[in-house]
């Protein structure tokens, strides 16, 4: 059998998204940010609005993140995602706008942009990377570092009566009238991303009803920084995040 | 005839931004110039013209707004006073890395820190020099009047877009606050989308098949690239200080000595000029209106044939400097400042001019 004969419309069980670019991911092997960047293409795709999609990228790891997203996209300075999508949406109320940052990004600089915008019940999507650690920098502590978790700026440990606990962002935003959708999900295995898929489809689709942000946090593994493999990190991961970070919907809108 | 009005500086800075069909404004509170949004909230252009205005959670938030709405092809802006535009310098170094045009008002207070709520000119470095970092240029325009605090807001989105390049209003509490009447001109109409994405082909309007995708950023991590875009910024400062250069003269001809002087010290050196003139002194004025690009050619041309030059200035001498370069040593140049808020009095400038300049 040639390779030809292979390469055929019926033999199709998977594909690069359309609105990848060929541009190679920056990202390390066997992390997570590859599969949620191509959740959110899919769903542009199959929502048909890549004409009318803005998107946000962070400063951290997905800084680059518009070198392999086929659309029209920004990058904002460390934190200001949220301010920047604010007025990308006001100015724009048509387009489908998101953000997409890690934990540095969104829950330690970029703490008042992101609580103000969900106050404000502003009308965007917020892509939420939780792994627990600054990844681009080398593996500095995160404001979601885990209690005991090691980091090369707490190589003893996270001790949280000197450096505070980990923050739980989702939840505090959950609490503000202004967010209309929030959830948490992962994507280490294939029912994790089949769930993602869903949450990130309906934090796009909200957008249509006006009611306000829509937040889907991804807890995401980080085998570089946290020095594993990246299976061991998948099941590090399920150990240790998932209690802290619970997967599943914290708000859910009323109907 | 054109409708005229009486207004403040700050509200005739809102009112010229409507009329001149921004699409956006983002701010926060900070005195002396919360007139602005306090103005704009009051005449909710966005019943009317469709023009944005937000509250934001802070000048961080506000500047990054402006970022946002720029790389969308908008006419957007923001004010502030000089502790609020330091907080906004991050974003001024972005919006001028990414090449995108924005106006920014900094209705300036006297400092450093928290300062004074009083008049000042002591942020001519940061808005000259940077104040954020990296290789930038600011086009500063630097208003005397109550009339060209209105005029400046178009003239500032039209130098910013023409040079897809932030400009700033730098202007002060004397001017933020005074009253005067004000020449307004008819609404312009805000751009529509159409013509926004004829207009900036660069802007982030959404990806369609006719066109790559376009990306807004700052960052390149390949050097060899990055030194690239930054002489490309630097020839496009060139071309500024090649074609936007603007200026006033007073009683410049016959002058043996000249106040250098811009926005409110200019108008107070007139005085002074006044009264010099009538005890025989013959002095002129050089006010200049771009601060950057800096009229150099003229200060250099009559540093020649004058015996001496006095830079006024509320600060403890700033603009001195781009003076002293423009001049070459070609003449005598003295500073006379007050600071913290402190207003310089005809009588007081007139006086450094006898004593530093003709008697020294």
């Amino acid at each position: 059998m040639t390779r030809e004969e292979i390469i055929k419309e019926e033999n199709l069980v998977y594909k690069k998204t359309a609105l990848f670019t060929d541009k190679a991911l920056s990202y390390c092997p066997g992390c997570g940010h590859g599969t949620v960047h191509r959740l959110i293409l899919e769903t542009i795709e199959e929502m048909g609005i890549q004409a009318s999609t803005i998107g946000v990228a962070p400063v951290g790891c997905a800084v680059l993140a518009y070198e392999f997203m086929d659309i029209d996209m920004m990058q904002a300075a460390h934190g200001r995602a949220p301010a920047l999508a604010t007025a990308v949406k006001r100015l724009n109320p048509d387009q489908y706008v998101f953000t997409y940052q890690g934990d540095g990004d969104l829950a330690a600089i970029g703490t008042a942009e992101t609580i103000h915008a969900c106050n404000r019940g502003e009308n965007f999507t917020i892509i939420f990377i939780n792994n627990g650690i600054y990844g681009m920098t080398g593996g500095q502590m995160a404001p979601t570092t885990l209690p005991n978790m090691k980091a090369s700026t707490c190589p003893y440990g996270r001790d949280t009566a000197m450096m505070g606990n980990p923050l739980k962002m989702t939840e505090l935003v959950a609490q503000l009238p202004g967010t209309y959708y929030v959830t948490r999900q992962s994507v280490h295995t294939a029912g994790a991303v089949r769930k993602c898929k869903k949450a990130i489809r309906k934090a796009f689709e909200n957008q249509k009803l006006d009611k306000g942000v829509s937040f889907v946090e991804v807890v995401s593994n980080c085998n570089s920084g946290w020095k594993m493999t990246p299976v061991q990190s998948n099941k590090w991961m399920e150990e240790n995040m998932f209690p802290y970070y619970p997967l599943g919907d914290i708000k859910v809108p009323q109907v | 005839m054109k409708e005229l009005r009486l207004m403040k500086g700050n509200e005739a800075v809102a009112e010229a931004a409507i009329r001149a069909g921004a699409d956006g404004y983002f701010g926060y509170p900070i005195t002396p110039q919360s007139e602005i949004l306090e103005y704009l909230m009051a005449q909710k252009p966005y019943e009317t013209t469709g023009m944005v205005v937000l509250q934001a959670e802070s000048e961080v938030a506000a500047i990054n707004m402006v970022y946002g709405g720029a790389s969308c092809g908008k006419k957007v802006m923001t004010s502030s006073s000089s502790p609020g535009i330091s907080l906004k310098m991050e974003g001024i170094s972005y919006i001028a890395g990414a090449e995108l045009p924005a106006l920014i008002v900094n209705v300036v207070r006297g400092g450093p820190g928290l300062g004074t709520i009083q008049p000042s000119q002591s942020d001519y470095f940061q808005a000259t020099k940077g104040g954020g970092h990296g290789d930038y240029r600011l086009i500063v325009l630097a208003p005397s009047s109550v009339q060209e605090m209105y005029d400046f807001v178009k003239l500032g989105f039209d130098l910013s877009f023409k040079y897809r390049n932030p400009a700033m209003i730098l202007t002060d509490g004397v001017i933020g606050q005074m009253m005067e009447k004000v020449e307004l001109d008819d609404q312009i109409p805000r751009s529509t989308r159409e013509e926004i994405i004829k207009a900036c082909p660069w802007a982030t309007t959404g990806k369609t098949p006719d066109r790559e995708r376009n990306i807004i950023t700052s960052l390149d991590l390949d050097s060899s690239k990055q030194e690239k875009h930054v002489l490309k910024l630097g020839a496009k400062y060139d071309k500024m200080e090649a074609e936007e250069v603007r200026y006033e003269t007073f009683g410049c001809d016959d002058a043996e000595y000249i106040f250098v002087a811009f926005g409110s010290s200019a108008r107070i050196c007139q005085k002074s000029m006044e009264m010099g003139r009538a005890k025989g002194i013959k002095v002129g004025l050089l006010r200049p209106i771009t601060l950057f690009p800096f009229p150099k050619k003229p200060i250099k041309e009559l540093a020649k044939k004058v015996k001496g030059m006095l830079v006024v200035e509320m600060n403890l001498g700033q603009m001195i400097e781009d003076v002293q370069l423009a001049a070459e040593c070609k003449t005598k140049i003295e500073h006379y400042g007050r600071t913290g808020g402190i207003i310089p009095t005809p009588e007081g400038i007139l006086n450094a001019l006898e004593k530093q300049i003709i008697g020294g």
